[in-house]
């Protein structure tokens, strides 16, 4: 066992280091690891403009999509070289939150099912951040049922009419072109009568609204579509094919989603070190020591289990299904540990000034939007069932809508 | 990035898991458990022949030095099948309480008869009620003769010798080599909670003990246990992902309500979830094993890391197998409870709240303000 790079790999990082520290801003000490994931709604069109321009430069210089082949200018690199990346990228203050469901989701679909004339047009503004692409999958009445969706796509000549609504779409109100899955045939079972399509988000018809969250933030939108026209050559896989395109998106997804961000254990090491109690600093307690311990072993097996995972890709082998055990186990903990944090704070731990609550406030932040990551990208019950059919081999769910046309099932109210 | 064992070492791993597969079935292991012969000494030899004993023991004193990395995934297999022989008393304690604080004489002495099987060793540590500690350890040698009562000793009933953690005239703490069958030594089994691992009381009234000249002080007792905090993971590792496999079999196999058990979302989260905690700590072992391996001053963190990832993973796995086997895995025969009963292993160095402290004792040391 060793934690060093290959030589190959020291070299991809010495390039990768040479090239942030000319491009970008080292993190000062005190800036929350985390902190900006999304766009930010202040000043957005400056946020987003800077987000393009720092994309551009990734791009020129090969960073931006480390596994892509080189035809579409990728680096034709390695899944490691990518986590590298990854790795030290994290060191800088660069935007993040606009492009990485277009390039970690929507452009490898379209790679997958899209005609090389299209891609010639549609890979390339994508990976510079010229143009930006959001994900249509999610429905009010199909979450973790995705192939649930109503929303209806209708032949009329060359063309597909959409109507319905999606929802949970981040970034809709500054993307340029979206993918979204659509229900082209209700008289069939669920999974056969959908069909698969991208758009541009600028098409008449569309109209975006912004979801204002418990955090009190938006990240997400609701997107109506009423007539939408959507010619039929920019249909991915064939017409009843949209729910295999639709996994190969998802594929995609579980690749992408990783650790929750927010405070984590030498967060709250930290705060339980600092706070000065009437009854001595909180670390002295035994019930906070028991609990700090629990989520550091919770951390670092998350961490070494990164590890082997890299393992696993640096030897040229498939990873297991480690990502979903970061996404179920890192949610749940963060939500626990900013939950904690403020009780460690006591009667002041329900102050959210940032002047006044410790580290600007990220414990109470984090408690408000940490629902969300446990819902989002996978539901944690979702999680468990990937991890207990395709791990652990037990078998599928009861699925009493299976052969049934989609027309006939059952809904409620909700 | 290199996380991984070896392909040598993966292949030691590959040919013990076969080995035991077909020489320590559940039955050998019921066999002890209802026998009270403490452990199966046939087993004990094969496996000392086989060379495993010595693994992490350098060739000198009559081991193959393979390294602790061996050590690791030869515990996770024996773990896996519960194998009733006192490897963990011996090897993962008394031999390496010897390596820690035996001069270089008494390693030559001592440690070769224990490689190859034909003496046993443990370490008596515990005085009744609580955790390690300077304090916990009242047993006292004078003019080379112990007097204290030890109590529980694992293996205690059928160690040749015990490593006594004891204070000199001085008040100094130090380890004692004592033969259990000797004069001034009186042995009582004690009734476990697991009769597959053997447990004692120890009263010492005079008996001669020699010092380990090597080491002197309570750090000893410290190195020990954290060396060991790793070891026990593994075996604890593979006695969680054994209790994962039962659970897992009986539930596809069980049919209620038209389908198998296993089909239903009760079940499948709850052995997800048991997955995921012996993933978490298994990662925490392996990170474990590089420590020890390397000799790396992590220890103690990556040594309770483990501990506390493994105590807890193997609780959940055991009964949560139970559970999931219903009424049946509440019975003798199901076999269940042999693995629930390995809670010996949760308490041996010290129990989980007593880990999870030292843990972030050893965190304060490491990240000093």
């Amino acid at each position: 066992m060793d934690f060093n790079d290959t030589a190959e790999e020291a070299a991809f990082r010495a390039d990768v280091r040479r090239f942030l520290e000319v491009n970008a801003k080292r993190k000062s000490a005190t800036e929350t690891a985390h902190r900006g994931r999304y766009i930010p709604d202040a000043n957005l069109a400056e946020s987003l403009a800077r987000a393009k321009e720092w994309q551009a430069k990734k791009a020129d210089a090969g960073f931006a999509a480390i596994t892509w082949p080189r035809k579409w200018r990728g680096r034709g690199g390695s899944p490691i070289e990518q986590v590298i990346y990854n790795l030290e990228e994290a060191n800088y203050a660069v935007p993040r939150g606009a492009f990485e469901i277009g390039l970690g989701m929507c452009i490898p679909t379209m790679m997958a099912y899209a005609t090389p004339q299209q891609l010639e047009r549609h890979v390339r503004p994508a990976l510079r951040g010229k143009e930006v692409w959001c994900q249509l999958f999610s429905e009010p009445a199909a979450g973790s049922d995705l192939a649930g969706l109503r929303t209806r796509a209708e032949r009329s000549g060359d063309d597909w009419i959409i109507n319905g609504q999606k929802i949970w779409t981040s970034g809709a109100h500054f993307a340029d072109f979206g993918i979204i899955v659509t229900r082209t045939d209700p008289g069939v079972p669920k999974h056969q009568g959908l069909t698969f399509f991208f758009l541009s988000m600028k098409s008449p018809g569309i109209e975006v609204r912004r979801i204002k969250q418990i955090s009190g933030t938006s990240n997400f939108n609701e997107v109506f579509f009423t007539d939408v026209r959507v010619p039929d050559s920019q249909r991915l896989g064939n017409v009843g094919d949209g729910w295999k395109v639709s996994l190969t998106t998802l594929m995609n997804e579980r690749l992408a989603v990783g650790d929750a961000p927010g405070p984590d254990f030498d967060d709250i090491f930290a705060l339980a070190r600092s706070l000065e109690l009437d009854e001595g600093p909180a670390i002295r307690n035994p019930a906070v020591r028991e609990k700090l311990a629990d989520w550091y072993v919770k951390t670092v097996g998350l961490k070494y289990t990164k590890f082997r995972t890299m393992t696993a890709l640096s030897r040229g082998q498939t990873p297991g299904p480690e990502a979903s055990i970061t996404k179920l186990v890192s949610a749940s903990k963060l939500q626990e540990i900013a939950s904690y944090g403020i009780d460690l704070m006591g009667m002041t731990g329900a102050v959210m000034d940032g002047e006044i609550a410790p580290m600007e406030a990220w414990f109470q932040e984090a408690l408000l939007y940490a629902p969300g990551l446990r819902i989002a990208g996978g539901s944690d019950e979702i999680l468990r069932n990937i991890i207990a059919e395709r791990v652990l081999g037990l078998p599928g769910d009861i699925r009493p809508d299976k052969d049934v046309p989609f027309r006939d099932l059952k809904s409620g109210k909700r | 990035m290199n996380f991984d064992f070896s392909n040598d070492l993966k292949m030691l791993r590959e040919q013990a898991r076969k080995f035991l597969a077909g020489r320590c079935s559940r039955q050998v292991v019921r066999k002890v458990f209802e026998g009270g012969a403490g452990y199966d000494a046939e087993l004990w030899a094969e496996i000392a022949r086989m060379g495993w004993l010595g693994t992490a023991v350098p060739e000198p004193y009559g081991g193959s030095g393979v390294g602790y990395d061996g050590l690791c995934l030869l515990a996770e297999e024996l773990g896996y099948v519960l194998a009733p022989v006192p490897f963990s008393s011996s090897i993962y304690l008394a031999a390496e309480a010897i390596m820690i604080a035996g001069s270089e004489a008494q390693k030559q002495k001592l440690l070769p008869p224990m490689i190859d099987g034909s003496r046993i060793g443990t370490v008596a540590l515990a005085e009744g009620m609580g955790n390690p500690s300077p304090e916990h350890i009242k047993a006292k040698v004078a003019s080379g003769h112990l007097t204290g009562t030890k109590m529980p000793v694992p293996d205690g009933e059928i160690a040749h010798f015990a490593v006594v953690a004891a204070r000199d005239e001085a008040d100094d703490i130090g380890v004692y080599v004592v033969e259990l069958s000797g004069k001034g030594v009186a042995r009582t089994r004690l009734k476990g909670i697991d009769p597959a691992r053997n447990q004692a009381k120890i009263v010492f009234d005079g008996a001669p003990a020699e010092r380990l000249e090597g080491a002197r002080g309570y750090a000893i007792i410290d190195e020990l246990i954290d060396r060991a905090a790793i070891l026990t993971a593994f075996e604890q590792v593979g006695g969680a992902q054994a209790c994962l496999d039962m659970a897992k079999a009986y539930a596809v196999d069980r049919y209620a309500f038209g389908r198998p058990i296993a089909a239903f979302q009760a079940i499948k989260h709850k052995l997800a979830d048991v997955y995921v905690a012996i993933e978490l700590a298994r990662s925490n072992a392996y990170y474990g094993a590089w420590a020890i391996t390397a000799g790396a001053a992590e220890l103690p963190v990556a040594g309770a890391a483990a501990r506390v990832a493994a105590t807890d993973a193997f609780h959940l796995a055991s009964k949560e197998n139970i559970q999931t086997h219903g009424g049946i895995g509440f019975t003798w025969e199901a076999g269940c409870h042999f693995y629930y009963r390995s809670k010996l292993l949760a308490v041996s160095i010290g129990s989980a709240p007593y880990w999870k402290d030292r843990l972030i004792a050893a965190l304060e040391r490491r990240n000093a303000p």
